[in-house]
């Protein structure tokens, strides 16, 4: 198991020394920062071995988490550790920098040791954590009897992402769908590979412990009740604007929050959970078929003798009219060599920036089945470098009001059987955002 | 006692000691002065703040165990923060003051019966953290109690500290019946719980291979497979991890857990989804093929598979790593997805090389157009490794896939042309494996390669030129005089360009004997008398007197036709490959190396296996295949002494005090009848023994072998020597152990330099325990007591295993045996020599100090047989700078009593071989610390002088060897 964690500053010093086993020394500390902070090549993987030491490391901004080990743990349970570490850090005091670590280096402390006992991570559910350590320090002494032993069972308990006893005067809920669509094209028009990564995200405000059922357009789930397999499903409350696009679609794998009973899924599909109280993600999912790609880059390089090079990039906008694309940014990598660049578009502005070896072109608003167009001289300085320039791809970034996996919420529904309220009492709002991922087109 | 122990060891054990500026404004003398002064002072909120001081300086490093008594003191506190900085501070410096720690040990006790069950867990969290004896003894009560709390929360704690209790004292833990205790906590009706107590059964477990702790039978099975549903995802993954231990009885069972198993494949921890992945992936093999479920099984591994690969990018390569496990174990799980491999141009470099790896394994007739696009897009980009890599991908595609040889040949062509120095040179490498591959076939292109033998700069590129202009001698016009050219700085090239341009000249010299005889003649002196090189050396007499001989075998054999090299390259052996696919999500999986390679001590040592069904027909291959002896060889990661990471371990990576368990006590009464073996056997085997085989017998072999290019010499090497050394130089497997040979007793500590105390001393290993043997004479006038050994840091990490049995005073002009087992977990220092151990010895008198030397073979694990296919390898591989000869002088015992005689100190020979009345023996030891050194005999009948080449990764301990080869064989 873990054997200590480490966190470190940019310039190596340790603002964080945690020491769970007896293997570990103070002086891997040390060699941490000797070998792979200050080490002289970067270091070339996120696990290091050192002296029979294993050192795994994430980074966030400039600061260093380093989990210890001597011991042939579970690696990937180690990473999502430190990656829960960081969400919880950042959940108790903000983005995680030097400045706000040894602010709070005591209540990071606290917070180590209960999440982490012996190097076995324990409940890290910040919902359940802050219920008992708190930036001012313990809760302990006020506590009731109840509320004492109230705590430990959820901290231990089958539901540790929520606490009994929530109340709201107004029972809401917010469903945010957000995809990112990611693209590998070739300088053909060839699509090489493709997919959506998305996210349901839920802010729930509901009352007490709610019972909660989600149902969205999943191929399997819909064709079964065409066949009319199941009829459990009837609640048609159509809660995704418009029934506009594809029936439904398939998903080609999916994961959930630990609240979402996986055995319900994995028997008959339903996502049925008592959500975590507050902002919390319910699902990711992905997807790589009928994939609506909001825009096609049809890039043309050409190169007039040795110092010059002539480029036209033209996007074209692939949906509905009525919809408007927004923060549009298109990335046109140029030669280390540029000396010179003439940029003319059509729309938006142009911009050459030496410092990023790009020319990089936005565009605030374009509208759906639209074109634009952007051409370029770049003047290039004589070099004797034999090897040629890598052409990096052409990559995008914008945002769309649509999933353009084709995901549609059809229905989530609120139970609630020791309150009195029902599911049409909850206010419900679902939002539709498709981002750029890696959106590239080679050149 | 315990306070003069770590004088030895203190000042290297604050030696580090780092600033930072915002809680070290001063670092004036005064400052832990003052602090001592605000943890006494009355005001609360003064003290906290004091004691948040002491934490602060502690996390940077500085040494504030000066204030432990005062710090101990702010315990008694209703301030439950003040507490909890208190107790971190208790958990580091409780072990450097374990008399002052007593007086926390009251509050502790009164802690685990608060009515706050908060306090209570954090009491008995704490104390098993402080590994002090005397505590642990008052945390026994506590701990019971606590494992029956009728709140959760205490007993999810109390389960963990099981675990710490047994870390510090494993017998107590049996004893006091805390095993039982948390067998039954598995039956615990709060799944946290649970999950706690399989994660330190499983722990425990670990260190008792035998002891069937975990008792996992079907009840406890359905136990843990529902509480897998209920428990938080850390507690899902402890318990996936022990599920995957357990062997189902048959195939219905097997199938019964898959089912419970497969709906983790769908959480958001990617730790789960590996976790899971491993349970199914192991269970699978009970499962008959033809059974549809096993079908669905596999389509249902692959979605989850490729979502890791949308994890954050340390996850991603975790995922990575394991996916080109299980790719190899069984392809048809992600055939069909390839393109989720293509590299992105954002990716970190150490994802790209990984997906790169899983591309060509994936790579096959059906999707290598889109693979070689990529492969020759990668190709263009920054970093080198990674085009390198992308280069050589290329090529194995056109080994791999024969269909894409030609599209691949003309792509590395095209790469050629761009002239960036290393995409040529990588590409030139392939291209001769392409060639070897596919004779005849593509060598229009070597006018091409030819241009470009000036710009060739490495040895691998430069030998796969020389080897394909050797080869194809006949084609090129002019071979000599580019292979002249080469000749000109031959004693400059590397061993790997000269091997190779001598095999091609001979080669050149078979082909066109009229024009090249000079030339041959000059490579052949090169080699043979202006080198000192062996490898070349012996090449090139072989050659010599080939050529000399009989010209016509001469060109039977360098020309022979070779063997084909293989589609499939890199591909982790069979048996290694099980054992890692038990190990998915593990640090093994990452490293693709068994935990014995990487963890100390007992940990990890037992081998996983996969158990398939009887009636499943696939077939496993069988595990004598001298596998076992490939996991054991020494892996990369164990750093050689000497370079940066070797200097890191004399770091000290582990605290002083040694935890291991006291080795057995030695059988002391069998050294008699060992030593009588030991004369008596000698006379007796070296009258027996015959010299075996004739001349070099597998000649035509060997030859063939020879002429290929060192990059394919596994396949081509191994094969035919091991073949021949099977059946015409095995041993007969003369299993006669003879007795260690134990050096007699020399004085060590002369009385005049202690007060009267004279020690001499020997070192004695067996049955695999380590003795240190001590005559201690008082030749003082007065009693001497109290005694106690210590030995500083040294290069093996020997260190006493128990306290010196020395139970009755000694009275004047008595003398005592002593024996003192020694274990070789202790803290490790490079010594000067190697073998040297600095002891001090303490008693009612004095502290006295003094250093001997042990005998090197006292370190040679009784494992140390090598297998001869790893023989082969591992001598290859490691570098010949690593090589060293001596001379043994004035020996007089044949070949096999030699053998028998070194056998006695684990020093085992694997192969014989006689060439011309030489008897040359191949032997392997393997030192506790995981190095093997692999040694080369040579013995000619009727000269007393013995030469010996020795090999090892750390070749600082070939000296030391040596010493005792000399001392064994001359004793």
């Amino acid at each position: 198991m873990i054997g200590g964690l480490f966190i470190y500053n940019h310039k190596g010093e340790v603002l964080i020394s945690r020491v769970y086993r007896d293997d570990i020394g103070r002086n891997a500390v040390d060699a941490f920062r000797v070998n792979v902070i200050h080490a002289r090549q970067q270091v070339r993987s996120p696990v290091t071995n050192i002296a029979r030491t294993s050192f795994f490391h994430v980074k966030r901004s400039n600061i260093w988490l380093a989990a210890v080990t001597k011991q042939n743990v579970n690696a990937a349970m180690v990473f999502e550790f430190l990656y829960k570490m960081c969400d919880v850090m950042t959940a108790y005091f903000g983005k995680i920098s030097e400045e706000n670590i040894k602010n709070n280096f005591v209540l990071i402390y606290e917070l180590l040791d209960e999440i982490l006992d012996f190097g076995y991570p324990q409940n890290s559910e910040t919902g359940a954590l802050k219920t008992f350590i708190t930036q001012q320090g313990i809760k302990g002494q006020h506590q009731t009897k109840e509320e004492q032993s109230q705590i430990t069972s959820q901290v231990t308990g089958q539901i540790g992402w929520r606490r009994e006893g929530i109340k709201y005067r107004r029972n809401e809920l917010f469903l945010d769908v957000l995809e990112s669509v990611n693209l590998l094209m070739s300088p053909q028009g060839q699509v090489l590979s493709a997919h959506v990564s998305g996210r349901v995200v839920m802010k729930s405000y509901l009352s007490g412990m709610p019972e909660c059922k989600f149902g969205m357009n999943d191929k399997i789930v819909i064709d079964k009740q065409g066949k009319g397999g199941t009829t459990e499903d009837t609640g048609k409350s159509d809660l995704g604007g418009g029934s506009s696009g594809k029936q439904s679609i398939a998903i080609d794998d999916c994961t959930f929050h630990q609240c979402v009973r996986l055995s319900k899924f994995d028997s008959e599909r339903s996502i049925s959970f008592i959500p975590p109280d507050g902002e919390y993600e319910l699902m990711r999912y992905r997807t790589t078929k009928d994939i609506i790609l909001p825009f096609r880059v049809i890039p043309l390089v050409r190169e007039v003798g040795r110092t010059k090079l002539e480029v036209k990039v033209v996007i074209k906008s692939n949906f509905k009219p009525s919809l408007l694309a927004q923060k549009i940014e298109v990335r046109i990598p140029t030669p280390l060599n540029t000396s010179g660049v003439q940029v003319i578009c059509m729309k938006g502005k142009a911009k050459y920036k030496a410092s990023e070896n790009a020319i990089v072109w936005k565009i605030k608003r374009m509208a759906g089945m639209k074109e634009s167009q952007i051409s370029a001289e770049i003047e290039l300085l004589p070099t004797n470098d034999k090897k040629k320039w890598a052409r990096p791809p052409i990559s995008m970034n914008f945002e769309v009001p649509f999933a353009p996996s084709g995901l549609k919420v059809r229905y989530l529904k609120v139970f609630e059987s020791k309150l009195n309220y029902s599911d049409h009492d909850v206010i419900k709002w679902v939002r539709y955002i498709g981002r750029s991922g890696i959106y590239e087109t080679r050149c | 006692m315990q306070e003069w122990a770590n004088q030895l060891c203190e000042n290297r054990q604050f030696g580090s000691k780092m600033t930072d500026s915002k809680y070290f404004t001063t670092t004036k003398k005064g400052e832990i002065f003052e602090l001592k002064a605000e943890l006494n002072s009355d005001k609360k909120e003064k003290k906290k703040e004091a004691v948040k001081k002491v934490i602060a300086s502690m996390t940077v490093g500085k040494d504030v165990s000066a204030l432990f008594p005062d710090v101990v003191n702010c315990m008694q506190t209703d301030n439950l923060e003040l507490k909890k900085l208190v107790y971190l501070y208790l958990m580091n410096y409780a072990k450097s003051q374990p008399d002052m720690a007593i007086m926390a040990v009251n509050t502790f006790v009164k802690d685990c019966e608060d009515l706050n069950p908060l306090i209570r867990a954090l009491a008995v969290r704490t104390m098993g953290c402080i590994r002090v004896d005397k505590i642990t003894e008052y945390l026994c009560e506590p701990l019971r109690k606590c494992l029956k709390d009728e709140d959760p929360y205490v007993r999810k704690t109390a389960a963990v500290c099981v675990a710490k209790l047994h870390d510090i004292n494993a017998q107590l833990v049996e004893d006091q019946g805390f095993l039982d205790t948390l067998k039954d906590l598995i039956s615990d009706s709060n799944p946290m719980v649970v999950a706690n107590a399989v994660a330190a059964l499983s722990e425990i477990a670990e260190s008792h291979p035998n002891s069937n702790l975990l008792d996992l039978n079907p009840q406890t099975i359905n136990k843990l497979l529902t509480a897998l549903n209920e428990c938080t995802e850390w507690g899902q993954i402890f318990i996936l991890d022990c599920l995957a231990n357990y062997s189902p009885r048959d195939d219905r069972e097997s199938q019964s857990i898959c089912e419970r198993v497969t709906p983790r494949l769908s959480h958001a921890n990617s730790a789960v989804v590996l976790s899971a992945v491993k349970v199914l992936m192991k269970f699978m093999e009970m499962l008959p093929k033809d059974l549809d479920y096993y079908g669905t099984l596999l389509k249902k591994l692959a979605p989850p598979l490729v979502t890791l690969l949308s994890a954050e990018p340390e996850l991603q390569y975790v995922a990575l790593r394991n996916i080109n496990l299980i790719v190899q174990r069984r392809p048809e799980i992600l055939k069909h997805e390839m393109k989720v491999f293509f590299v992105k141009y954002n990716d970190p470099i150490y994802v790209k090389l990984e997906k790169l790896d899983i591309m060509i394994r994936l790579a096959s007739q059906a999707n290598i157009a889109q693979v070689l696009a990529e492969l020759k897009e990668y190709a263009t980009e920054v970093d080198v490794d990674f085009v390198r890599k992308a280069v050589r991908a290329i090529g194995r595609c056109a080994i791999k896939v024969e269909q894409s040889a030609e599209r691949c040949v003309s792509t590395l062509l095209d790469l050629i042309q761009t002239k960036v120095n290393y995409v040529v040179q990588e590409a030139i490498v392939v291209i001769k494996d392409i060639f070897r591959k596919y004779p005849n076939k593509y060598e229009s292109v070597i006018a091409t390669l030819c241009e470009h033998l000036e710009s060739l700069d490495e040895p691998e590129a430069r030998a796969a030129m020389i080897w394909i202009v050797g080869e194809y001698a006949e084609r090129i016009d002019n071979a000599d005089e580019l292979l002249e050219s080469f000749l000109e700085g031959f004693h400059d090239e590397s061993t790997q360009v000269q091997l190779q341009l001598l095999t091609a000249i001979v080669k050149l010299f078979l082909k066109k004997p009229t024009e090249t005889q000079e030339l041959v003649q000059q490579v052949l002196s090169l080699a043979t008398q202006d080198s000192d090189n062996p490898d070349l050396r012996d090449r090139g007499y072989i050659y010599w007197r080939l050529l000399s001989t009989d010209p016509v075998a001469a060109k039977e054999v360098v020309l022979a036709e070779k063997p084909l090299i293989s589609e499939e390259t890199d591909l982790i052996e069979p048996t290694l490959l099980e054992e890692l696919i038990c190990h998915i999500g593990t640090l093994a999986s990452v490293y693709h190396k068994p935990p014995s390679a990487f963890v100390e001590g007992s940990r990890g040592v037992q081998h996983k296996r996969l158990t398939s069904s009887a009636g499943s027909g696939e077939s496993v291959e069988s595990p004598d295949t001298g596998s076992a002896a490939v996991s054991e060889a020494p892996p990369a990661v164990i750093p050689s002494q000497g370079d940066l990471l070797g200097d890191l371990l004399n770091l000290d990576l582990t605290p002083p005090t040694s935890t291991g368990p006291p080795p057995a006590a030695a059988p002391g009464m069998q050294l008699g009848a060992m030593d009588l073996l030991g004369g008596g056997l000698d006379s007796l085997m070296g009258d027996e023994s015959e010299p075996l085989g004739g001349d070099i017998g597998g000649s035509p072999a060997m030859g063939a072998g020879f002429g290929a290019p060192p990059a394919a010499m596994p396949a081509s090497f191994n094969a035919p020597i091991s073949g021949g050394l099977d059946d015409l130089f095995d041993l007969g497997g003369g299993g006669m152990t003879m007795g260690t040979y134990i050096p007699p007793k020399t004085v060590w500590l002369p009385a005049m330099k202690a007060k009267g105390l004279e020690i001499s001393g020997t070192f004695v290993r067996r049955s695999g325990v380590i003795q240190m043997e001590m005559t201690l004479n008082n030749k003082a006038m007065s009693v001497m007591s109290d005694f106690a050994i210590q030995f500083n840091r040294n290069s093996f990490g020997l260190a006493p295993a128990g306290p010196l049995q020395i139970l009755t005073p000694i009275s004047p002009n008595q003398s005592i045996e002593a024996a003192l087992p020694l274990s070789t977990v202790g803290p490790v220092m490079k010594m000067e020599p190697l073998n040297n151990l600095q002891v001090a010895v303490k008693n009612n008198i004095d502290v006295f100090y003094f250093s001997c030397q042990y005998p090197i073979s006292m370190l040679f694990l009784e494992d140390g047989k090598m297998e001869r296919q790893v023989f082969l390898a591992t001598w290859k591989d490691i570098p010949n700078e690593n090589e060293s000869q001596f001379q043994i002088k004035d020996c007089h015992l044949n070949s096999d009593a030699a053998s028998n005689k070194l056998q006695g100190s684990n020093i085992f020979t694997i192969a014989k071989r006689t060439v011309e009345g030489q008897d040359m023996l191949y032997q392997s030891m393997k030192l506790t610390n995981g190095i093997w050194v692999l040694a080369e005999l040579r013995v000619q009948a009727g000269n007393p002088n013995y030469t010996i080449s020795l090999k090892c990764r750390a070749p600082e301990v070939s000296q030391c060897v040596f010493q005792n080869y000399e001392t064994v064989l001359k004793n």
